[in-house]
């Protein structure tokens, strides 16, 4: 009879963060931040069609950094609870706050019991009825939730990206602004973005009921080109 | 509530309506509540569930037009003054309906999250053609409930982005799909109010035109038949009109259509027939 190999949990589990970690650090990072009239999300992504930050309810967004198939397959299941908990009581239901503790259900219970945790990590942003109130959940691939304040950034070379934007955020700053620091702070000293590289979305007020909105290659170019002048 | 996460070959994809019988857990289902109401219904008759009657829809220059009355009615009651029959479906199509009331509305919650939930869930908007269909699909399932009495019939008019023009949709207790060419009017006084709209319809009309000739067709059909609404200036409830054209969906304002209102009484009063 073989005997299975005994390995330690703390070891199994440091493995698998591991293993998360470098699949998580290989792709681009992400931002999120509040500016005087929303949310903004802006993520190094130079796929048109392969988002990397959506809509998930009037005013819940997500952005997922990592492994493509992993987040979307998060991203849906979110759309999923937003609709059906929508649709069973009200649209005033859907909060930021309990998709963000399912999804911290989800990841903890994956990274615990399967083989493999998901290298992913994640951003539930919710626009406040004052923009002070927003709401940015950063859940990562162990389930960890983290309330931010103010901003946060996502995927590899995080905290020197973090650094970066540190300095330069300032609350109640306009969009353009707060494009413009965070386009800085993710290109970092020796690279320059190009509007093409971005994928940047908003969850603005005054957009009606459905907050969400994606930010136009065109003004983005406006904002960016502007930048390097 | 859990995460709702499918294996690969049980995934719902897009199709809200799929995704509620895949859930099981409770939520109201529509397709469900179908099935399940159909029998015993007879107990309940059909005279004591409040109806919605009429809708009619005009297409002008640049966009589509969507207009309906206020009443609905239970048998000889009046059931509701204020109803709504007239919503934005997403934010180029709308839908109104006449039928029973309870049922109708559902209906049309059920088609509004399906539509955007297509849209988020696959990140491109259904065509006007897939939203127009998907609506005959909710018709269809809802025939078990039809046959016992509890109608529903929707109009629905659409901003078309590929033909760059407003389109008219019509539909049957089956589910059958029928696109008008300019214009259609549903419900109890449909025939009232569409033989106003053919009399007075001319091709690339306003919107401001449009909403008069849709107000006074309402008018005209509230002055047959009984279960129709006219303009109430006593309790300032007016028609709701809607206009879907390539800025998307807009509701005409409440004082808009109190003015135009006042105005087309007025006409018929001073000079047009009073019988």
């Amino acid at each position: 009879m073989s005997m299975p190999y005994y390995v330690a949990p703390e070891q199994v589990m440091k493995d698998r963060a591991d293993y998360a970690r470098k699949g998580i650090a290989r792709g681009r990072a992400l931002l999120g931040t509040l500016y005087d009239r929303g949310v903004l999300i802006c993520a190094e992504n130079p796929s048109r069609s392969l988002h990397k930050i959506s809509e998930i309810y009037d005013r819940i967004a997500f952005a997922g950094v990592g492994k493509y198939n992993e987040f979307d397959q998060l991203r849906v299941a979110g759309v999923r609870h937003a609709d059906t908990k929508g649709y069973a009581y009200s649209r005033h239901d859907v909060d930021a706050r309990s998709l963000a503790n399912i999804y911290a259900q989800y990841l903890g219970q994956v990274f615990t019991h399967e083989m493999k945790p998901m290298e992913v990590e994640i951003l539930v942003a919710e626009l406040g009825t004052n923009v002070s109130e927003s709401q940015l959940y950063h859940i990562l691939y162990d389930g960890t939730v983290v309330d931010e304040t103010n901003y946060c950034v996502l995927g590899g070379d995080a905290e020197a990206v973090l650094g970066r934007f540190g300095e330069l955020f300032r609350t109640s700053w306009t969009l353009e602004e707060a494009i413009k620091a965070s386009v800085s702070a993710l290109a970092g000293p020796e690279r320059g973005l190009s509007a093409n590289d971005l994928e940047v979305a908003v969850l603005a007020q005054g957009n009606g009921r459905r907050t969400f909105k994606r930010v136009s290659q065109e003004e983005l170019k406006e904002i960016v080109t502007v930048k390097k002048e | 509530m859990n995460l709702p996460i499918f294996e690969v070959n049980e995934d719902p994809g897009p199709n809200f309506f799929k995704l509620l019988g895949s859930l099981d857990h409770g939520e109201p289902s529509f397709l469900k509540a179908s099935q399940s109401l159909g029998h015993g219904l007879e107990a309940v008759q059909a005279n004591e569930i409040p109806h919605g009657t009429t809708i009619v829809a005009v297409r002008f220059d640049g966009g589509v037009l969507i207009a309906g009355d206020r009443r609905a009615t239970a048998g000889n009651i009046i059931a509701d003054r204020r109803i709504e029959k007239v919503y934005p479906a997403d934010r180029f199509s709308a839908v109104g309906f006449a039928g029973s009331a309870g049922p109708a509305m559902e209906m049309v919650k059920l088609f509004q999250v399906q539509l955007e939930h297509y849209e988020k869930v696959e990140g491109v908007t259904l065509s006007l053609e897939g939203k127009a269909n998907q609506l005959a699909q909710m018709i269809r399932a809802n025939l078990p409930m039809a046959m016992q009495g509890l109608v529903v019939v929707p109009l629905f008019v659409g901003w078309d982005k590929e033909s760059l023009k407003g389109r008219i949709f019509n539909y049957d207790v089956t589910g059958g799909r029928y696109e008008e060419v300019d214009y259609y009017a549903i419900g109890s006084g449909g025939r009232e109010a569409q033989a106003y709209v053919k009399f007075a319809y001319r091709s690339q009309l306003s919107k401001q035109d449009v909403i008069r000739l849709a107000l006074r067709s309402l008018f005209e059909a509230a002055q047959e038949d009984s279960a129709t609404g006219g303009p109430d200036f006593m309790r300032g409830v007016y028609p709701i009109v809607a206009t879907v054209d390539e800025n998307g969906y807009e509701r005409a304002s409440e004082v808009q259509i109190a003015e135009i209102s006042k105005e087309v009484v007025d006409e018929v009063a001073q000079g047009g027939p009073r019988q």
